[in-house]
């Protein structure tokens, strides 16, 4: 006879109810009330708002400590040198209440981990205990590539579950296809690399002897991934015993009701923060980045990856009278096969990142903003991918795009109001990503991925340049690093590190310069490098006048003879390729094998000693029109390496003049003369905008643009019907004008079939946003 | 934290002092900012219908004096279209779409590739200012970028009467 038990068991969260149980009752209150957890009073913050505050500022500063301190215990240049670290604590439902400085996309992509493992049962298998160590990288439940590893440990307090930490470092390489973390050979999941699912590898704080002798062989650099660990859970302890103190000092009463009005006060602030800053309406922009993968230097397993397209991200931000606001990303391209995918978590959690450098300046960052925010993701897009097959590693190639685009709707508020001082006009695409692998100087199986792109160009604002060579969005502590660092951890010399001049976008303040480092390969073996990074669009545009950023290149150079040529004591390349219209190095190097071309994403290159190699890292975009721009700024940016000196002229319209010293100056009267001239040019070289639009109508009738055009508006056409009918609107389009993916001379595979992780056998995804 | 107009001034002619801007960017917002900031751009502009809100350093709203309507309207006093038409179908424009052209402005093999992305340049007819760049695809809809809500602007968020609108 099969007798099933009826008996109720309490569950692990305190007061008995079970992870599930709370998470739902948390949720069913949110939605009801609109108030996070039904918090329409904040008990704890409105009756002792000392001790409320002085909670917030302990567990703050503990979380920046811990991570602070953690890092050092990493070897990887990455995490101690870059700070590619994170720490956020969680409340029992794995909400985030308070996180560390950092990459802190991950205020969300942890608790997604945890999330999940509340809606799949973890709690009753494989159990969840005080003291237990989980780990996850899994991007089809919103982690947001492979290579940012989490560390999970959950938070007891007299036998009862009362909240997580959770530690996440990007580490160096995954065990994926291609050496480097955020490789590019794979087209699918299953090459994606190590990828883990919420795993309990851990009890009683020491981690399992048969994880740590698995997970150490499934990745290249295992030292790095050994030490990265046991960063991640010294944290998580130094965490875990802080709260414990917390309790002691605070009582467990006031602890539990911190945990929850902490996200309330984080929603509350972010609707302030937009009446504050913002004006209601609705703002429209648009991103793109090129993914040329029908070149021959792009090696990849399937023919069907093997097609040129563009990725594309329109969208809408509403901003409403209460102070509420919704992102619709209605028109977005089709996930694809390729590693720049990303989920719904990463996607909206990295949002929070741009924000905190210019609408939620606070340390308050948790997961109230995102309660706070309606996001409309349609499923099947590349940001919210309908297909359990997707790769994720560099989804960084376009999420950075997708996003700068709304900052510069949200500068358009700034710049109304007079807030001048957070106008941005974007960012860099961060790039170019070194990446490769092999035998390193030290014999031992090793790959790279070099983050001097810690340190692009960042977008100018409305009263003063972008910085040089400053910054990424996604680590707003970032760093270019030591070159000295950077060659003990990879077998790759310095020939020189210099501004990337002309890389930042013109304006009347101009993007920020990125810069280039020259790298010859030294003391490696069997050694390949690999490039990632835009090339044939600038995916940044500028904002109200200013224009896009530059867009990338390569330059390698092999059988280079370099080795003959400094004994023979000859010329060497080094500094940077200052003006690639006009190559110096390969003068030098008359006998090299040279690939210098806009082919800026490739896959595995064979590389030896003496080889060399530029890592070029972009600029940020420009503001305003560059005639308004202050003549002698043109002439400093040329004499201090930020502006080649024909662009002085062709797009400042600044006449520049001998100044002594070797230095440039300015000739005001044919400055004016000049500016003059260019303004009467503009004006006859352009046409009423009616007028360009017939005829690039003309043009579309006839399908008279590049494949790659095409597949990206007939993919946004089929997930995207309002974006179809506004562009068939737009253009007064016939009925019977057709475009479908279908019809291209080009595979379309994943078109009409896919396949979603939540089609699994007993597998519940949470889903976070409106699709 | 409130600012002088000098202040104010300082920063829209881009030589705000490091100590104010840090202020300005560490502290929360001055409400009346927009106030001050609408008189200093009145200031500055030749004509006298009033900036109800600026849309770019050369580009506002403003009250038309003889008929009362909203007008987006350049620096040098050309009216576009209606307040919450896209200003851009109304102006000229300029299209970069070879490789000689993105190389006026970008180094060779720096420049975006004619055949991904174009360059669409939006000028004033009567000053030739630069008001707008896109940078899209080919066959790209010109895109209405700012659709504002200047009523509950004006009235819900500043308390400021909401000018006469024809």
């Amino acid at each position: 006879m099969n007798m099933q038990s009826t008996v109720q068991t309490r569950g692990i969260v305190r007061g008995g109810e079970t992870l599930k149980e709370h998470r739902d009752r948390l949720m069913e209150a949110t939605k009801r009330t609109k108030h996070y957890a039904g918090l329409q009073t904040m008990e704890l913050r409105d009756s002792d708002p000392i001790k409320y505050n002085k909670l917030f500022s302990r567990l703050r500063a503990g979380v920046v400590d811990a991570r602070e301190t953690a890092k050092k215990i990493a070897a990887s240049p990455i995490v101690e040198q870059e700070g590619e670290l994170c720490f956020t604590l969680y409340n029992a439902a794995g909400d985030s209440i308070l996180t560390s400085t950092g990459i802190i996309i991950h205020v969300g992509t942890m608790g997604a981990a945890i999330k999940y493992m509340i809606e799949n049962g973890w709690e009753h298998n494989p159990g969840i205990k005080d003291k237990d160590i989980f780990c996850n990288n899994d991007s089809l439940i919103g982690n947001v590539h492979p290579c940012d590893i989490h560390t999970i440990v959950p938070i007891f307090h007299e036998g009862e579950l009362i909240g997580w930490v959770g530690g996440v470092t990007h580490v160096i390489d995954t065990g994926s296809v291609g050496p480097g973390s955020m490789s590019t050979g794979q087209v699918q999941r299953f090459g994606d690399g190590y990828s883990i699912t919420c795993r309990k590898i851990g009890e009683n704080d020491e981690l399992k002897r048969d994880w740590l002798h698995e997970s150490q062989r499934m990745v290249r650099t295992t030292r790095y991934w050994m030490l990265d660990e046991r960063t991640r859970v010294a944290g998580c302890h130094m965490i875990r015993k802080l709260v414990e103190e917390v309790i002691a000092d605070e009582g467990i009463d006031s602890y539990w009701k911190f945990a929850y009005e902490a996200v309330e006060h984080g929603r509350v602030g972010l609707q302030a923060r937009i009446k504050a800053m913002t004006i209601p309406g609705k703002y429209r922009q648009v991103g793109f980045v090129d993914v040329p993968y029908a070149h021959e230097d792009v090696r990849v397993p399937s023919d069907f990856a093997k097609v040129d397209t563009i990725m594309h991200t329109p969208s809408e931000i509403t901003i409403r009278g209460d102070g509420t606001w919704r992102l619709d990303f209605e028109g977005a391209s089709r996930w694809g096969w390729h590693t720049y995918n990303a989920h719904q978590v990463s996607f909206t959690s990295g949002i929070w990142v741009m924000m905190t450098q210019s609408l939620i300046p606070t340390e308050m960052i948790n997961d109230g903003a995102a309660y706070g925010t309606e996001f409309r993701l349609p499923k099947g897009t590349w940001m919210n991918p309908d297909d359990r097959r997707v790769a994720f590693s560099y989804s960084w190639h376009f999420l950075v795009s997708s996003w700068t685009a709304l900052w510069r709707g949200l500068s358009r508020s700034y710049f109304g109001r007079g807030y001048l001082e957070e106008v941005n006009a974007g960012n860099a695409n961060t790039s170019n990503w070194l990446q490769g692998g092999g035998f390193n100087q030290y014999d031992e199986i090793h790959a790279v991925n070099s983050f001097e792109c810690a340190a692009n160009g960042v977008g100018a604002t409305a009263h003063m340049d972008g910085i040089s060579h400053a910054a990424a969005v996604w680590n707003p502590e970032g760093d270019m690093g030591d070159m000295e660092i950077w060659e003990l951890a990879e077998p790759l010399v310095y020939l020189g590190r210099q501004i990337k001049a002309s890389s930042g976008g013109a304006g009347k303040y101009r993007g920020g310069c990125g810069f280039e480092s020259l790298r010859m390969v030294w003391n490696a073996k069997d050694w390949t490098m690999f490039f990632m990074g835009n090339g044939h669009i600038s995916s940044d545009w500028g904002l109200m006048g200013g224009y896009p950023a530059a867009s990338g290149y390569r330059f390698e150079a092999h059988d280079t003879r370099l080795k003959e040529i400094i004994a023979e004591g000859g010329a060497i390349p080094h500094g940077g390729d200052t003006d690639p219209q006009s190559p110096v190095w390969e003068g030098m190097l008359p006998d090299a094998r040279i690939k210098r071309d806009k082919q800026a994403i490739t896959t595995e290159a064979m590389f030896k000693d003496y080889d060399l190699y530029l890592n070029y890292m972009r600029g940020g975009p420009g503001f305003g029109d560059p005639l308004e721009r202050e003549p002698q700024k043109v002439a400093d940016d040329v004499n201090g390496g930020y502006l080649l000196p024909r662009f002085a002229e062709s797009v400042y319209g600044v006449v520049l003049t001998k100044a002594g010293d070797g230095m440039q100056g300015v000739d005001q009267a044919a400055t004016d003369a000049k500016r003059r001239a260019i303004r009467k040019a503009r004006l006859e070289e352009s046409v009423p905008t009616a007028e360009w639009m017939a005829a690039e109508r003309e043009k579309i009738l006839a399908k008279d643009a590049g494949t790659h055009v095409q597949q990206m508006f007939a993919a946004s056409f089929k997930l995207g019907p309002r974006f179809e009918q506004d562009f068939r609107e737009f253009w007064d389009l016939p009925a019977d004008w057709k475009l479908l993916e279908a019809d291209l001379p080009i595979p379309s595979y994943g078109r009409e079939y896919s396949m979603d992780i939540s089609e699994l056998p007993d597998v519940k995804t949470v889903q976070f946003v409106e699709e | 934290m409130a600012y002088t107009k000098a202040k104010i001034k300082d920063l829209v002619e881009g030589k705000i002092d490091r100590d104010t801007l840090h202020t300005m960017l560490s502290t929360p917002k001055d409400k009346e900012r927009f106030q001050i900031y609408i008189e200093i751009l009145q200031e500055q502009v030749e004509w006298k219908d009033p900036i109800i809100l600026p849309l770019g350093p050369k580009l506002y709203i403003v009250q038309r004096q003889s008929d009362k309507k909203w007008m987006i309207r350049s620096h040098a006093g050309y009216d576009f279209c209606e307040w919450d038409q896209n200003w851009k179908l109304h102006a000229r424009i300029r299209v970069r779409n070879t490789a000689p052209q993105m190389e006026e402005l970008y180094p060779r093999l720096m420049a975006p590739s004619p055949e991904w992305q174009v360059i669409r340049e939006y000028f004033c007819p009567v000053s030739g200012d630069l008001l707008d760049v896109e940078a899209p695809t080919p066959w790209y809809p010109v895109i209405h970028d700012f659709e504002p809500d200047i009523d509950t602007f004006y009235k819900d968020w500043l308390g400021l009467p909401v000018p006469e609108r024809a």
